[in-house]
C-alpha cells in the first residue's frame, strides 16, 4: 500500500492532544463518580431494605443488558422530553458513570464477599458502628480483590467512550472525525487514533498496576 | 411525511431486530472460526506465533470497537474492495469477536490439567489430533458460560455499527426518531428490545455458571 499519506500528522498533533486530554478528563471524572457509586451500590445490595436491594439489582441488570450507545442517546435525546435537558458533556459523564457503576457494583460486591465474616464480627465486638466497620475494616481488605477488576473496567469504559463523539463531545474520536473531514485521509487518521487509544489503554493498565502494588497490595509482585 | 403511530414505531423496530440478530449470528460464527485459529496460534509452542496471536488479541481488546469499524470501513477500499456498511460491520465484528473468543478459550485450555496433554500424547496422538479430540472439546465446554456472556456483549456491540451506517435496530431507531421527534419513546423502546434479547442470555450464562439465581 504505497498510497498512504501521513503528511498531515505533524499539523494535527495539537488537535489530537486536545482530544486525548478530553478523553482522559472524562475518564478521571467518571472513575471518581463511578467508584463512589459502585461502593454505595454494593453497600445498598447488602442493605436491610429489600426494596433498596432490588432497586439496585434492577438498575444493574438494565444497564448491563442494553448497549452503551442506546443509554447515551436515551439520556441525551430522550430525557429532555421529561424536561431534563442536559449538556452533551454532562450526558456523557452520566451515561459513562451509570455504566461503570453497573459493573463496578458487582465487582465491589464480590470483593466484599471475599472478606471473612469474622472481620465484621471482630469490628462490631470492638464497639465500632456498622458504618465504621465497613469503611475502616472491611473495605480496605476488599480493595485487594476489587482493584484489578475495577481497573479493567475503567479501561473498558475508556474504550467505550469513543461513541460519545456521536453527541459532539470533543473527545479523541471527535477530533479524528474532524481531522479526516479536513484531510480526506480517513483511513490514516483513524489508524493513528486507534493506535493512540491502544497506547492510552496500555499506559493506564501499567499505571494502575504500579499504583496497586504501591498503595494496596504492598511491595512488588 | 406520513404520521407514525406508536404501533408503527414498534413494528418497524421489531422488523429491524432481524438485522441485529443476523449480524450477531454471523459475527459469532465467523468470530468462532477465526478465534479458533487465533487460539491455536496463541497456545503454539513457537514463541513468534504465540506472540503474534497475543498482539492480535491485545489490539482488538485494547482499542475502541468504533475505531476498529472506521479503520475497516475506510481501509478496505484502499485494498481495491468496494465496501458497503454491512461488509465493514460483519468483518469488523468478526475480528472483534475472534479476539475475545480466543482469549476466553485460552483460559479454558490453561485450566485443563497437564495430565490431559500427557495422556493424549502417551496415546501416540499427533498434536493436531490431541487438540481436536482431547483439549479443545474440554476447553470449549469449560468456557461455555463466559462465551455466552460474550454473546451478550456482541449483541450490544452491534449497536455501534449503526454509526458506520449499517441498518440494524439502532440505525432504524435513529431514522424513526428523525421522522417522529419522539426520542424518549423510540430510544426507550429500543432499550427494552435490547434488554429482551440480552437478559435471557445473561440469565442463561449465570445458570451455566451454577451461580444461585437472584
Amino acid at each position: 500500500m504505497s498510497g498512504l499519506d501521513f503528511g498531515w500528522l505533524p499539523g494535527a498533533a495539537g488537535d489530537l492532544a486536545r482530544g486525548v486530554t478530553t478523553t482522559m478528563m472524562l475518564i478521571v471524572v467518571v472513575t471518581a463518580f463511578g467508584t463512589v457509586l459502585s461502593v454505595a451500590g454494593a453497600a445498598a445490595r447488602r442493605s436491610r431494605s429489600r426494596l433498596l436491594r432490588q432497586a439496585v439489582a434492577s438498575y444493574v441488570e438494565v444497564i448491563r443488558n442494553t448497549p452503551f450507545l442506546v443509554q447515551l442517546f436515551f439520556i441525551f435525546f430522550g430525557l429532555p422530553s421529561l424536561g431534563l435537558r442536559l449538556g452533551n458533556v454532562v450526558a456523557a459523564v452520566i451515561a459513562m458513570t451509570l455504566n461503570m457503576a453497573a459493573y463496578g457494583i458487582e465487582v465491589v460486591r464480590a470483593g466484599l464477599d471475599a472478606v471473612p465474616r469474622g472481620q465484621w464480627e471482630g469490628g462490631t465486638a470492638l464497639g465500632l458502628s456498622r458504618y465504621r466497620v465497613f469503611v475502616s475494616v472491611v473495605l480496605p481488605q476488599a480493595l485487594r480483590v476489587i482493584f484489578p477488576a475495577l481497573s479493567s473496567q475503567i479501561i473498558i469504559i475508556m474504550l467505550e467512550s469513543a461513541v460519545v463523539s456521536q453527541i459532539a463531545v470533543r473527545d479523541l474520536t471527535y477530533e479524528a472525525d474532524m481531522l479526516q473531514a479536513r484531510t480526506f485521509r480517513a483511513f490514516e487518521t483513524y489508524l493513528v487514533v486507534t493506535l493512540i487509544y491502544l497506547g492510552l489503554a496500555t499506559l493506564m493498565r501499567r499505571a494502575m498496576q504500579a499504583g496497586a502494588y504501591r498503595w494496596i497490595l504492598g511491595g512488588r509482585p | 411525511m406520513d404520521e407514525f403511530s406508536t404501533a408503527d414505531i414498534v413494528v418497524n423496530l421489531l422488523l429491524a431486530v432481524r438485522w441485529t440478530l443476523v449480524l450477531t449470528a454471523v459475527a459469532f460464527a465467523g468470530g468462532g472460526g477465526v478465534g479458533l485459529a487465533v487460539l491455536i496460534a496463541r497456545i503454539d509452542r513457537r514463541p513468534w506465533l504465540s506472540r503474534a496471536a497475543k498482539a492480535y488479541i491485545g489490539l482488538f481488546q485494547g482499542t475502541p470497537l468504533l475505531l476498529q469499524l472506521f479503520v475497516m470501513f475506510f481501509g478496505l477500499p484502499l485494498l481495491g474492495l468496494e465496501i458497503e456498511p454491512w461488509m465493514a460491520a460483519t468483518l469488523g465484528l468478526t475480528f472483534y469477536a475472534s479476539a475475545y473468543l480466543a482469549e476466553i478459550w485460552r483460559g479454558g485450555v490453561e485450566a485443563l490439567p497437564k495430565g490431559q496433554w500427557e495422556a493424549a500424547a502417551s496415546l501416540g496422538l499427533h498434536y493436531v489430533t490431541r487438540l481436536r479430540l482431547v483439549i479443545l472439546p474440554q476447553a470449549l465446554r469449560l468456557t461455555l458460560p463466559p462465551a455466552v456472556g460474550f454473546l451478550v456483549q456482541l449483541v450490544k456491540a452491534t449497536a455501534v455499527t449503526s454509526i458506520i451506517g449499517f441498518t440494524e435496530l439502532m440505525k432504524t431507531a435513529d431514522a424513526i426518531n428523525n421522522a417522529t421527534f419522539e426520542p424518549f419513546t423510540v430510544y426507550g423502546m429500543v432499550a427494552v428490545i435490547y434488554f429482551a434479547l440480552c437478559f435471557p442470555l445473561t440469565t442463561y450464562a449465570r445458570h451455566l455458571e451454577g451461580a444461585p439465581s437472584r
